[in-house]
């Protein structure tokens, strides 16, 4: 298993090492930059701007300089915020980002399993097609629609009763303002985790050994706990890898709207300000969390499945 | 899934025989979706919606870029005026822009898709059919850009490049044709053993003749159903994108610019960001469920 | 299936199921919990896939005698490492503690046996336990069940396709058509003097050592019927080479043969001697 694991992570370097080099010449080769201002300025000024960043150096120097600091946990000088380094704002908005997205993460495996499990066992009644009609509506309004319609319910229209909620801002984590980015955050991975518990619990349930443990006269809730759940819970690991992706652009949207200052905020801010240093630092960070978390799938994967061995592949 | 094969046995010499086949098997799913009520409701008004979005602007008293110079407020609905929906802050014409944005929206959607069934075929075909080394790198590098959050590159494009239209379908599809591929690749796999592929090979086909007329068309099912949901994907990152404030320029829009603009004066007036919010969603309803009607349809046996 | 309560959804049975003084079919799902797997016990046909992948076999076992016996875990734990001992399953105590993937067919179909056997159950169902099996590994399967037959006394009910497995271990046969009973009787009269046109069929069928070798095997024609629509009147009329007018429109019923047992036929037993 360690063999393993660290034959993945030998993979996975190279190919966070190809995203950072692309990512570094598309920056650097394509006209435009963040010093393009809308009034003119002397060239002086430009030059000296340039000088600062290093802009002026060869391309392959400036290539090189940039690998070594990142090595040294340095992403750079942030191109807008001039006071900030690249590395500091990220170790301000991380935290932040992470801590919503982990409370969704669990928010949705706490409802959505249960619920998925819930409507397999019903499967066909009224309260199948309840269940896996409000997952589909959670599935199709995407969250930029969510985030805005809950801050019509809870943060307009409730303005004046008990359900009132900020409808932004974060004041450090205040836990009504974690509320509705939160939610908003998870809706979406309910959604899906419902629709995924759900197909591979009725596939689960019709399994030739789950009709043994029948034949056993084990109660129901043992059949379906320790017999069915297990194996119908390994789509559910694998969606994890996909969804530490998904949370991170949901962080952009929610993070917008709700003006918290996260990762997915400065990235988007960075983009629309042409920070390139900043865009980059931030797809390398979430470039190399989804490379981890898609190896943490796998390990998961071997502990719930007695037949992966990691010897193989 | 397996019935599609049916469609064109024993190459070339029976290919008249094998069409006949195949019009018989699509028409035997195309009872079968029309049984299915959640997908030919979709079907209609998905038509409405895109019939609406291109002959609607035409129809209308007001264009989409027109401003009311007599309301510059957002104005409710007023029937006398010619705007059913009302304005938006700057006067304009809220339908006009809804049906308008609809258009730019569903352009994208499928283009981008296109974009991403041309690739995506490709590479899936010829993965699973030339197989060995080649087939080997093509997955391998799949893999590797599944790992890869590539919204964030989408993005960096659209930065890198600017606001432009042609470049966002091309590299939204760019993105988008991963899944394509791997599903063709498994497809094509197993259509390669098949008996008609060794008869198309041994009266002396060339590799690229063969996956042209033989895989190609026998994988045309699933992919089909692969395009009706990758549609409202699509539309959602451009409206993703829009919403971020790299999508498209003013005064075009699309679904996604509008629920940004009437988010800013959300308070004041709901009405100019439920209006395109219902508009996209039901469209992305619609699709989906196309979608899971058209997979029902042509693999019956999967549930 | 229907016996043990584990229809599919869409399966309906009629008629009734009587064990123990019992209406199985109607019974409700925990009457059926204390019968099941301690009193009537049950063999599936493939063993790959009859076990649950990511527990360990000792425990698919002990689960029983907990649930059935009310057995502690250590008791659990001996009792079914002396039931594979008794299953002649090799180093029982290393096998406890093995993965299902981690056994070979044989080995997993005797865990199953011994699963069956482990609350000595007044009967057995055995769903074709040896179809996925290798030819020398069923014969080993089929004497562990002859054993354990007469080690136990328990009842089986072995349902196979094989008439090999019939008449090397059952004494009382029911051949069934289209889910329902053609004919029973003891095995050797059915053997020698079957009185069903299907069973004669089923018999013509079988391929003996004294054949030529060029010798095509034998079928019966035309194809098993749609369960969901079954042709009026006798299910097997449509194959049936003797087939009369009012087998189109009437089911026979099972009524004494005269040469013992029962069948489900209108054609009278010396017309059908005469023809084989």
């Amino acid at each position: 298993m360690w063999s393993y694991f660290l034959r993945r992570v030998a993979i996975g370097i190279p190919t966070l090492w190809v995203i950072i080099t692309v990512c570094f010449f598309l920056m650097r080769l394509t006209p435009g930059g963040p010093f393009d201002f809308d009034a003119p300025v002397p060239a002086e000024i430009l030059a000296n701007l340039r000088a600062q960043y290093h802009l002026d150096d060869p391309l392959w120097r400036q290539y090189l300089d940039y690998l070594w600091n990142l090595l040294r946990g340095d992403f750079g000088p942030s191109f807008k915020y001039r006071d900030f380094t690249v590395t500091t704002l990220i170790a301000q908005g991380f935290p932040v980002s992470l801590q919503n997205g982990l409370s969704a993460l669990v928010l949705a495996i706490v409802v959505g399993v249960p619920l998925g499990i819930v409507a397999a066992l019903a499967q066909n009644t009224r309260r199948d097609y309840i269940v896996s009609a409000a997952a589909m509506t959670g599935i199709v309004i995407p969250n930029f629609i969510m985030g805005h319609m809950l801050i019509l319910i809870f943060g307009v229209w409730a303005k004046d009763s008990i359900f009132h909620l900020p409808a932004g801002g974060w004041e450090n984590g205040a836990l009504t303002h974690r509320i509705l980015p939160v939610l908003c955050l998870a809706l979406p991975y309910i959604a899906y985790l419902v629709r995924i518990t759900r197909g591979s619990m009725i596939e689960a349930m019709r399994a030739n050994y789950v009709r043994t443990a029948r034949a056993k006269g084990l109660p129901f809730r043992l059949v379906v706990l320790r017999h069915a759940l297990k194996s119908a819970l390994m789509p559910v690991v694998t969606f994890l890898g996909p969804a530490t992706a998904f949370l991170l652009t949901g962080s952009m949207v929610v993070e917008t709207i709700f003006q918290i200052p996260g990762i997915g905020r400065y990235f988007v801010q960075g983009a629309l300000n042409r920070d390139y240093t900043l865009v980059m630092g931030v797809t390398i960070i979430s470039a190399a969390l989804v490379i981890a978390m898609n190896l943490v799938v796998d390990m998961l994967y071997g502990l719930l499945d007695p037949k992966v061995r990691y010897d193989g592949r | 899934m397996m019935a599609v094969n049916l469609s064109s046995p024993h190459g070339a010499a029976l290919e008249a025989a094998g069409e006949v086949a195949g019009r018989s098997l699509w028409q035997d799913a195309w009872r079968r979706l029309r049984a299915n009520r959640a997908a030919v409701v979709s079907l209609i008004i998905l038509a409405i919606i895109a019939v609406a979005s291109i002959v609607g602007p035409y129809l209308l008293p007001w264009t989409y870029d027109e401003i009311d110079w007599d309301h510059i407020e957002a104005l409710p609905p007023d029937f006398a005026l010619g705007h059913y929906f009302g304005t938006d802050s700057l006067g304009r014409d809220l339908l006009a822009r809804t049906l308008f944005g609809g258009r730019i929206s569903l352009t994208v959607g499928i283009l981008a898709t296109f974009v991403a069934l041309f690739i995506g075929v490709a590479v899936g075909a010829i993965a699973g059919f030339v197989g060995g080394k080649v087939d080997q790198v093509l997955m391998r590098f799949v893999d590797l850009m599944y790992s890869v959050p590539l919204t964030f590159f989408v993005i960096i494009l659209m930065v890198l490049f600017g606001r432009n239209f042609i470049l966002m379908f091309l590299a939204i599809g760019a993105v988008e044709w991963l899944t394509m591929a791997r599903i063709v690749r498994g497809q094509t796999l197993a259509l390669r053993g098949k008996e008609f592929i060794e008869a198309a090979r041994a009266s002396g086909g060339s590799t690229t003749a063969i996956i042209l007329r033989h895989i190609v068309p026998n994988v045309l099912g699933v992919v089909m159903v692969y395009v009706t949901l990758t549609i409202p994907q699509v539309i959602l990152l451009e409206s993703f994108l829009s919403f971020l404030g790299l999508g498209v320029q003013e005064p075009m829009t699309s679904w996604g610019m509008l629920i940004n603009d009437g988010a800013a004066e959300l308070e004041i007036n709901p009405r100019t960001l439920i209006i395109p919010a219902v508009f996209m969603t039901v469209t992305l309803f619609c699709f989906n469920f196309l979608g899971d009607g058209l997979r029902d349809a042509l693999d019956p046996k999967d549930r | 299936m229907a016996a043990m309560g584990l229809l599919a959804p869409n399966g309906r049975a009629t008629g009734e199921v009587r064990f123990a003084g019992a209406n199985l079919l109607t019974a409700r799902e925990s009457e059926l919990n204390a019968i099941r797997g301690n009193t009537l016990a049950m063999v599936f046909q493939d063993p790959m896939t009859s076990l649950t992948p990511h527990m360990k076999v000792g425990r698919q076992l002990t689960e029983v005698l907990q649930r059935h016996r009310g057995l502690g875990k250590a008791a659990a734990r001996d009792q079914a490492i002396a039931m594979l001992r008794r299953v002649q399953i090799p180093e029982p105590e290393r096998r406890f503690v093995m993965y299902p993937h981690e056994l070979s067919g044989g080995l997993r179909q005797r865990v199953m046996i011994a699963m069956a056997l482990l609350c000595g159950p007044r009967l057995i169902i055995a769903d074709e336990p040896t179809t996925a099996l290798d030819v020398t590994v069923q014969a080993q399967i089929l004497d562990l069940i002859r054993l354990a037959r007469d080690e136990t006394g328990t009842s089986i009910i072995l349902i196979t396709h094989d008439l090999g497995v019939v008449a090397g271990l059952a004494d009382r046969v029911a051949v069934m058509y289209a889910g329902r009973i053609v004919e029973t009787g003891e095995v050797r009269r059915i053997f020698k003097t079957p009185q069903h046109p299907y069973t004669q069929g089923l018999l013509a069928c079988t391929p003996r050592l004294d054949d030529a070798a060029t010798a095509a095997l034998r079928t019966i024609p035309g194809q098993p019927p749609n369960l969901q629509r079954l042709p009026p009147g006798c299910a097997y009329h449509p194959r049936c080479p003797y087939v009369m007018d009012r087998c189109r429109t009437n089911r026979p019923a099972l009524l004494p043969a005269a040469v013992g047992g029962m069948k489900a036929c209108f054609l009278d037993d010396l017309h059908l001697k005469a023809a084989s």
